[in-house]
């Protein structure tokens, strides 16, 4: 069925599709979900949504009300989609260092930008977004990193359709941000299929990002479960750049540059289970496309002047 | 057997502004001892109680040692070590 009553309602559902070329053998396959193909072209969309609901069923969110988010741009952007159509306002923390892609969609969208300091990261993005919501009561602030709704939306939505479609799933490669993905579709998947392997990729940033003033500024998402993963990978940009290109050139799927990060776990578990003779369907998750990052010139140039472009910028 | 260690911007402190430094040892807790032999101060910044600091991420090979054994994860020749605070997700 592809006819549906608003734009929110085609939410989800998204393809998973084989990746013949890149897959080492027959019997190790590499399956990607193309989550680009949901209402404003991001997996964020899925727990934008199912938060936004949560605090409208709790009573927090009621019309007029202005959303507060810490977000350095896909969640900014499903959120002003669904604010702009339910008549909410939003006002998005978001770091210096992102692409200008994402703060022109958000006004398009109407929502006001507050932007953070590049140092430090989302992590000042979410400290300044703290401070506002306690200067602005009235204001409803869903934050994806702590909000269980967040990870009840991958359990519910993204986990059953990559099961359904994939039953032989023996991986599940996701990237590791506020975690909702990861321990929300890997709690489902441990659920539904003993020893299923959970893997995450987690983007290595330029030192700017990691120039706290001290290591107790340090972040841990809430939602965050290491029991949930079995391993945890850390993909530089040039790594994921160079993925990033590879899924274009061998299997014609433009996709954002953290999918070359999650592409990037992806083949090392992919290679070492055909070097070890074993059977395994690995399925991974593209979140966005490339779109928002042109201007970052990922794809363009060599690899290391892509890389250089990128070093201090938030490119996952 | 020298292994060379990554060192994050806040904890060049004890290495003298280095931003990566050689280490021997055979598991990551061999190696921030050797560490911490010569760069004094160091080890108390990374671990807690016996335990990896909750904010801080050790890695080799890029990969995560909270998943292959903690701070009794082995280490090769030849293998590098990355040592970073933790911080929120990029685009979220």
């Amino acid at each position: 069925m592809a006819r549906y009553d608003s734009l929110l309602d085609a939410l989800g559902d998204t393809p998973l599709v084989g990746l013949p070329s890149l897959s080492p053998s027959e019997n190790v396959r590499l399956w990607a979900k193309l989550e680009d193909r949901n209402p404003t072209g991001s997996i964020k969309d899925r727990p934008a949504l199912a938060m936004i609901e949560a605090a409208e069923k709790e009573g927090r969110l009621t019309h007029g009300c202005t959303i507060l988010e810490p977000t350095s741009g896909n969640t900014g952007i499903s959120l002003a989609m669904a604010a702009r159509l339910k008549g909410y306002g939003l006002v998005c923390v978001m770091p210096e260092n992102t692409s200008e892609e994402r703060r022109q969609i958000l006004q398009a969208f109407g929502a006001r930008i507050v932007s953070s300091p590049a140092e430090g990261g989302s992590n000042q993005a979410v400290v300044v977004a703290k401070e506002l919501a306690e200067q602005n009561p009235d204001w409803v602030m869903l934050y994806q990193y702590g909000n269980s709704a967040n990870a009840e939306s991958h359990y519910h939505t993204t986990g059953p359709e990559i099961l359904r479609d994939l039953p032989s799933i023996t991986h599940f490669v996701g990237g590791l941000g506020t975690t909702g993905t990861l321990v929300g579709v890997g709690n489902y998947l441990h659920d539904q299929k003993p020893g299923m392997q959970v893997v995450a990729a987690e983007p290595r940033y330029g030192e700017l990002v990691y120039g706290l003033r001290n290591l107790d500024e340090g972040f841990v998402p809430e939602l965050y479960d290491e029991n949930v993963l079995t391993r945890r990978f850390s993909v530089g940009a040039y790594d994921a750049l160079r993925r990033t290109r590879q899924l274009l050139e061998s299997e014609g799927i433009f996709a954002g540059i953290s999918t070359g990060g999650v592409l990037h776990a992806a083949l090392t578990i992919a290679e070492k289970a055909a070097r070890a003779g074993e059977t395994a369907d690995i399925a991974f998750i593209v979140a966005d496309a490339g779109w928002k990052y042109l201007s970052t010139g990922a794809y363009t140039g060599t690899l290391d002047e892509a890389a250089q472009r990128l070093d201090g910028q938030l490119w996952a | 057997m020298a292994i060379n260690v990554s060192i994050p911007t806040i904890l060049r402190t004890h290495t003298g502004g280095q931003k990566s430094v050689e280490a021997n040892g055979s598991t990551v807790a061999e190696i921030i001892n050797d560490l911490d032999s010569r760069h004094s101060g160091l080890k108390d910044r990374l671990v807690k109680e016996g335990n990896l600091h909750r904010f801080v991420n050790v890695y080799v090979n890029d990969e995560d040692v909270r998943f292959v054994g903690g701070l009794d994860a082995t280490v090769s020749d030849g293998d590098s070590v990355t040592i970073l605070p933790a911080v929120a997700g990029g685009m979220r």
